[in-house]
């Protein structure tokens, strides 16, 4: 039982750091990804291997991370010039490419994807680390929300042409929002390879990125605590929906379907709702 | 003798990617959602047909069955997930489409199996013609023409009917042909029929050239039709049936030349970016 609740909280503080670094991407800056899973899984590969060819735990996270960003710069340049639609199709193809090539890869395990990853901490120490990551990722949300290119992301998302037009160097931001969000993936993804110690490429499939960005939508895309209740919330459906387990995916297309249709700013906009309810009653 | 044969084979699977996309790019020109639950409807029109097969036990009768039943879901999709939501960011319609897909998916998993339905009796898929060397059954030469068949008759209606007309106008300046008396709303319902009447018969084609109907069987083509249409230029018809084309034939090729680097459903998303990085805006100018 308590290895059960310690796997939770991991999954639910991996899913956190996840939908937050999607979040910096496509709610703060604008710039829908249906390719966060690609990250996460360039972090797992990067990180198991080096853990694997005998690099200590804390080099291999932090240089998981930082492949993940690195590629996420090369995907955020070659995108640069792909705007909305064009982007979101783009990235989910970066998904599949990502997929498609790390099957093939004999180096990378081809299908059956890489296994015998050391396993340095116990569950607990696991269940501490992710969190503490989480919680560093909520404060470096907050944060950035707050700064000077929070604002600028914020001026991107709102209307690029007219951000561009004030002096904004858009490229630039456009490309720190996808380095900083992805490099948060893939630290994620060294977490998951180690907790599991046996990542398959399918881990990292389009269902998978579309459930980081169902957790940013159902959170609130755009508010950092709206997201961190949506990555809580659709990590814990699947437990509580246990006893219909069979239709645990009808119910998740039919939830996203649900929310979209009548509350799109997620449950921040339902929190926005309530709070707005409660101060225009007189009490 | 064996590159005309991969020619050939590509470019029937590119006819059966330019029946999917054609849909999938009219919703597009006209309401600027990325629809995704169109291969929900692809699927949906195979179960009508296998369904519809093994019950009559004619194979005829699951060609109307197939493009009946997804005609009909068609504008029940518009009318109920995506009219209310047009006034909403274009990433809302988008995640209510894949939510939509997922769930239509697992709904035929539950209803029908996991393993799929195959055809009781598929004498098309084992009677083979002979053509200049190249041996062909009959649901691959069925798809090549009702590809042709479906894009003609659908040229000569954009072109030549007052309906086709009111269309394209609602495409090009939806205010503008409203104020002309043209009922946008109409041309939408009559855009979801059509488009996913093609979805159906391309879903029907592909469940008899594998004989079997499966869950899973819209996921690749949906996602490489949002490739294709994207290629194709987002809107632009004709862009999209070339798009098609071209992606059938390079996977055809790239199945036998890339297979050491890349699966088969890769290549369409690497053609994707690559051509992307030279012309942002796909090989065709993008609708309006």
């Amino acid at each position: 039982m308590e290895a059960y609740i310690l796997s939770l909280v991991v999954f639910g503080a991996l899913n956190v750091m996840l939908a937050l670094g999607l979040n910096m991407i496509s709610g703060f800056c604008g710039q829908i990804s249906l390719g966060h899973a690609a990250f996460y899984g360039t972090g797992a590969y990067a990180a198991a291997l080096l853990s694997i060819s005998g690099l200590p735990f804390a080099a291999s996270l932090a240089l998981g991370a930082l492949v993940a960003g690195a590629l996420g710069l090369v995907v955020g340049f070659a995108t640069l010039r792909v705007r909305e639609d064009f982007l979101a199709i783009t990235t989910m193809g970066v998904g599949f490419l990502f997929l498609g090539f790390v099957r093939k890869q004999e180096w990378l395990g081809g299908e059956f994807g890489v296994a015998q990853i050391p396993s340095p901490l116990s569950p607990l120490g696991f269940a501490v680390l992710a969190v503490g990551g989480a919680l560093a990722m909520v404060a470096l949300s907050l944060h950035l929300r707050r700064s000077w290119m929070g604002e600028v992301f914020r001026a991107v998302a709102a209307d690029e042409d007219a951000a561009s037009t004030l002096g904004v160097d858009t490229a630039r931001y456009k490309l720190w929002a996808f380095v900083l969000g992805t490099a948060c993936a893939g630290f994620a993804g060294g977490i998951y390879a180690h907790v599991t110690g046996l990542i398959v490429p399918d881990a990292f499939d389009f269902i998978q990125s579309v459930t980081i960005l169902a957790m940013v939508v159902v959170g609130g895309i755009g508010s950092t605590w709206g997201v961190l209740a949506g990555a809580v919330l659709l990590t814990l459906m699947p437990e509580l929906f246990r006893f219909v387990n069979d239709y645990k995916l009808l119910i998740y297309g039919a939830l996203l379907l649900a929310v979209m249709r009548w509350s799109p700013s997620g449950l921040a906009g339902l929190a926005a709702l309530v709070r707005r309810a409660l101060r225009s009653s007189p009490a | 003798m064996f590159h005309l044969e991969l020619l050939v084979v590509g470019l029937i699977w590119g006819a059966m990617y330019a029946m999917m996309a054609l849909g999938l790019t009219l919703v597009y020109g006209l309401l600027r959602i990325l629809h995704v639950a169109h291969a929900g409807v692809f699927a949906l029109g195979a179960y009508a047909g296998v369904l519809t097969a093994n019950a009559t036990g004619s194979l005829w009768l699951a060609v109307p069955a197939a493009i009946g039943v997804a005609a009909a879901v068609g504008p029940l999709i518009y009318r109920f997930i995506y009219a209310p939501m047009l006034s909403r960011p274009p990433y809302v319609a988008l995640i209510a489409s894949i939510g939509l897909f997922i769930a239509m998916e697992d709904g035929f998993r539950l209803l029908f199996g996991p393993y799929g339905l195959p055809f009781d009796y598929n004498p098309w898929f084992v009677t083979t013609y002979s053509l200049g060397g190249i041996s062909l059954n009959v649901v691959q030469i069925a798809m090549a023409v009702s590809t042709l068949v479906l894009a003609g008759a659908f040229g000569v209606f954009i072109a030549a009917t007052r309906v086709g007309v009111a269309w394209r106008a609602t495409v090009s300046d939806p205010q503008m042909a409203q104020s002309f008396g043209i009922d946008p709303v109409r041309v939408r319902y009559l855009n979801f029929a059509i488009g996913s009447a093609m979805a159906g018969a391309a879903g029907l084609l592909v469940g008899l050239l594998n004989n079997l109907v499966e869950p899973g069987m819209g996921a690749v083509v949906s996602y490489k039709g949002l490739a294709i249409i994207v290629l194709g230029g987002l809107g632009n018809v004709p862009g999209a049936v070339v798009a098609s084309l071209i992606l059938g034939v390079v996977e055809s090729f790239g199945t036998v030349y890339l297979a050491a680097v890349l699966d088969r459903d890769a290549i369409a998303f690497a053609v994707l970016i690559a051509v992307l990085l030279i012309r942002p805006r796909g090989l065709f100018a993008p609708a309006r």
